[in-house]
């Protein structure tokens, strides 16, 4: 019981609390179990309500192990693996940071999964091959990309119904909802669309083509911009929400690596607007996006096959999933420099991170 | 940078009012889709002649698909057998890819299939295919062997057509004999053969020992064998023509080994086309040696083993339609009708010439599940694709091999290059 209590609070440097458990520790070899339980969740109690830590946690999906890793974003390390329905890949959280979203995508389901303890509470109907979803603000639409049937579903998370199921372009994928909660955006991989939905009726209300296998959608903060990543295109469409055209095309060369290996994926567009990051799958580089000048200005290297990323709420690190090499990247923001990698399970694929405010206690 | 207003969002609000109608769960509502069709079908003929916001024009896409199906020379092994729609299906599924993106666009496709039997009459189908080519410039998907398709391709009725040859892999129809209005979706041997060689050169299996199968085809592949050992600086060390009279079910054992004796040898080459002998040269070689080819490593534009790049989702859409694994006839045919789709889409014209021009120029790629956008080269017409050596359960690497550099794309490290290209028919 009291190495287990230590081990899932997770503190990177030995600080006062850690430094009064250890003390205990020690000290415990004379004493009972019976007594040492209650002095340590005591000690435990204690140090989470003064802690002063600023760790996150970031979930990571393992499509080829059936698995969630935590990560400790003091720490880096993981801290605990779940599992989770077959082969999971987008990983999103309720807005309330309580339940975390995942598309079980062999399994035909969307799972959430209680943070506070780890449990599936319930599955939601998600059609056929769930692969990515957004939440929508009201937090309780969830749009969700139905791969292999064109279609995408809109479920009622509180009443667990789909709500609607709207016929899209072959292979739909991305997923998107703008933060005014007025647009869903899907992208269909082998129809090379962006689709408009409006959320008040479910309906499509306008397609942008882009180029070939558009592969993630985001918007900026101001919904005044869609990203829109072209894996096999190479290239990033920033379309303008207003006219739902095509402003500008963002396209990418690393020196020694050649075009075809710079296949655009996750893109992580940051609070104040001034940078976007985009994952370049098999070149192992992320970009980064001055999003003034609208240029490239840096390549960082990574792990291979670089999927998808996620910003801590700082924004001073950027996690990303490396599918072929298993791990995961940290890369500090400041410098942009990767800094560390963190061997996960098989084919990470999506991450989302938990601000420490929500870490349950 | 098309920005449509969906036409049929009338019918879709009918289509969701009916399904809210019926409070309804995960399970039936494929029912529900299905009950909904009736009303779908009742709104749509009512709002015909609505005008649209839509600023494309609707387009109808008619494709002629011709398919001459050929009897296969008996083989030694129960276990070959070619479905008897190869091809057919991957364009029945290219069509459909196109029409789901089509409907958002007012563009439909439609194939007209002209499907000749074995046994068919050479004039009575000509006169038939004559009488399809007449009407207008037309978008042909040719399944055929290579002596028809460039006997029907030269006609004065094809002149203005476009022609996708899915099925013939010879070398000659992309060499002296190209033809300006034929385009390759199937790789041609030369790309095969360099595939493979390319391997051989990263496993540095220098010395090949080259088993020529009987049939026609044998011959081309070995001979592309040979162009290609040559091209990358490798050795025949030793080279037979197999003799097929054995049965080689029973004694593969005994004869394999003394038809494969060499002093050294890294690798055995098997050219036989039509699987009639080679299955049975694997683990019977004289020295231990990998066996490749038409067996074992083989180089292929699809196999089913193929699940990267998102080919999981093609396997699986193909697998639904046609109860059956997808082969590289089956992938040449799909990639042909969605080059038209593709086409179509960016350049919003039907015209083959316009089609032609759009598809041979840099701006055309088409995402096709092999990892690099698919395109064409404008010195002769055949689909630009990487190839990929498997063996039956497993790819084991994807051709063109890193290392093997071009000036402009890796991928035309395969097949014929352009400044040696005999073609003058192009672009």
């Amino acid at each position: 019981m009291y190495t287990i209590s230590i081990a899932t609070v997770p503190w990177k440097k030995p600080t006062l609390c850690r430094l009064i458990f250890t003390g205990k520790k020690k000290n415990q070899t004379t004493m009972s179990h019976l007594k040492a339980i209650p002095v340590s969740a005591l000690g435990a109690l204690m140090c989470l309500t003064s802690s002063v830590t600023n760790a996150h946690w970031a979930y990571i999906s393992n499509e080829k192990d059936d698995t969630i890793s935590v990560i400790d974003t003091e720490s880096n390390e993981v801290i605990k693996t779940l599992n989770v329905g077959e082969r999971p890949r987008g990983v999103t959280l309720s807005h309330d940071n309580t339940r975390l979203f995942i598309c079980a995508s062999d399994s035909d389901t969307v799972q959430v999964m209680s943070i506070a303890d780890d449990s599936i509470i319930f599955e939601l109907p998600s059609g056929e091959d769930p692969e990515q979803f957004a939440l929508h603000p009201d937090n309780r639409h969830l749009y969700i990309a139905n791969e292999d049937d064109a279609i995408a579903t809109v479920v009622d998370i509180e009443s667990r119904q789909v709500v609607s199921q709207i016929d899209v372009g072959v292979e739909p994928e991305g997923m998107a909802v703008s933060h005014d909660g007025k647009y869903a955006i899907v992208t269909s991989e082998t129809s090379n669309m962006a689709h408009w939905i409006d959320t008040s009726t479910q309906t499509i209300v306008a397609n942008t083509l882009v180029d070939q296998r558009p592969r993630d959608a985001e918007f900026s903060l101001d919904d005044s911009e869609l990203w829109v990543s072209s894996e096999i295109g190479g290239t990033v469409s920033v379309i303008d929400t207003e006219t739902k055209e095509i402003k500008q095309i963002l396209s990418f060369k690393i020196p020694g690596i050649s075009k075809d290996q710079i296949q655009p994926v996750g893109m992580e567009l940051t609070a104040d607007g001034k940078t976007a990051f985009i994952a370049l799958g098999p070149s192992n580089h992320v970009a980064v996006v001055d999003r003034e000048s609208m240029t490239v200005t840096d390549y960082i290297l990574v792990g291979r096959r670089v999927w998808h990323m996620a910003l801590t709420p700082e924004e001073d690190k950027l996690y990303t999933t490396n599918g072929v090499s298993g791990d995961v990247t940290l890369v500090d923001v400041a410098s942009l420099k990767a800094v560390q990698s963190i061997k996960v399970g098989r084919y990470p694929w999506g991450v989302t991170i938990l601000p420490k405010e929500a870490i349950p206690q | 940078m098309i920005h449509l207003k969906r036409p049929f969002s009338l019918l879709k609000a009918a289509f969701l009012a009916d399904k809210y109608a019926r409070p309804n769960g995960h399970s039936n509502l494929a029912k529900v889709r299905q009950s909904t069709q009736w009303l779908c079908f009742l709104v749509s003929t009512v709002i015909i002649g609505l005008p649209t916001e839509s600023k494309a024009q609707e387009l109808d896409i008619r494709i002629l698909y011709i398919e001459q199906r050929i009897e296969r020379p008996p083989v030694l092994s129960n276990l070959v057998s070619w479905p008897a729609d190869e091809g057919e299906r991957g364009a029945a599924l290219g069509l459909d890819d196109n029409n789901t993106t089509g409907r958002f666009l007012g563009q439909h496709y439609s194939l007209e299939t002209l499907i000749f039997d074995v046994d068919e009459p050479t004039a009575a189908r000509d006169t038939q295919i004559r009488q399809a080519l007449a009407t207008g410039a037309r978008l042909v998907v040719m399944n055929m062997p290579a002596n028809d398709l460039t006997s029907i391709a030269t006609w004065p009725e094809a002149s203005d057509d476009l022609i996708f040859n899915t099925q013939s892999t010879d070398n000659t129809l992309r060499q002296e004999q190209c033809l300006p209005n034929v385009l390759h979706t199937i790789p041609s041997r030369a790309m095969l053969s360099d595939a493979l060689i390319q391997f051989f050169t990263k496993k540095q299996w220098k010395q090949v020992f080259l088993i020529e199968g009987n049939r026609a085809g044998d011959k081309a592949f070995a001979q592309s064998i040979r162009a290609s050992v040559q091209k990358f600086g490798l050795k025949i060390v030793e080279s037979k023509t197999w003799i097929d009279d054995a049965d080689m079910r029973r004694n593969a054992a005994s004869e394999i080994p003394v038809f494969t004796q060499a002093r050294k040898y890294d690798a055995v080459v098997v050219t036989d086309e039509d699987r009639d002998f080679s299955q049975y040269v694997l683990y019977n070689t004289w020295l231990p040696r990998p066996v490749a080819g038409s067996a074992g490593l083989m180089p292929v534009a699809w196999s089913p083993v193929i699940e990267q790049w998102g080919a999981a989702q093609l396997q699986s859409r193909f697998r639904d339609l046609s109860k059956r694994d997808m082969t590289s006839r089956d992938y040449s045919n799909w990639a042909a009708i969605r080059t038209i789709g593709e086409a179509v889409t960016r350049i919003q014209s039907t015209n083959p010439t316009d089609i032609r021009h759009y598809i041979l120029s840099d701006e055309f790629e088409l995402g096709g599940f092999k990892g690099t956008p698919l395109s064409y080269r404008d010195w002769n017409g055949q689909m630009r694709q990487s190839i990929q050596l498997v063996h039956s359960q497993a790819v084991v690497a994807s051709a063109p091999i890193e290392g093997f550099l071009h000036p402009i794309t890796q991928l035309d490290t395969l097949g014929t290059d352009r400044p040696e290209t005999q073609c003058t028919q192009f672009p």
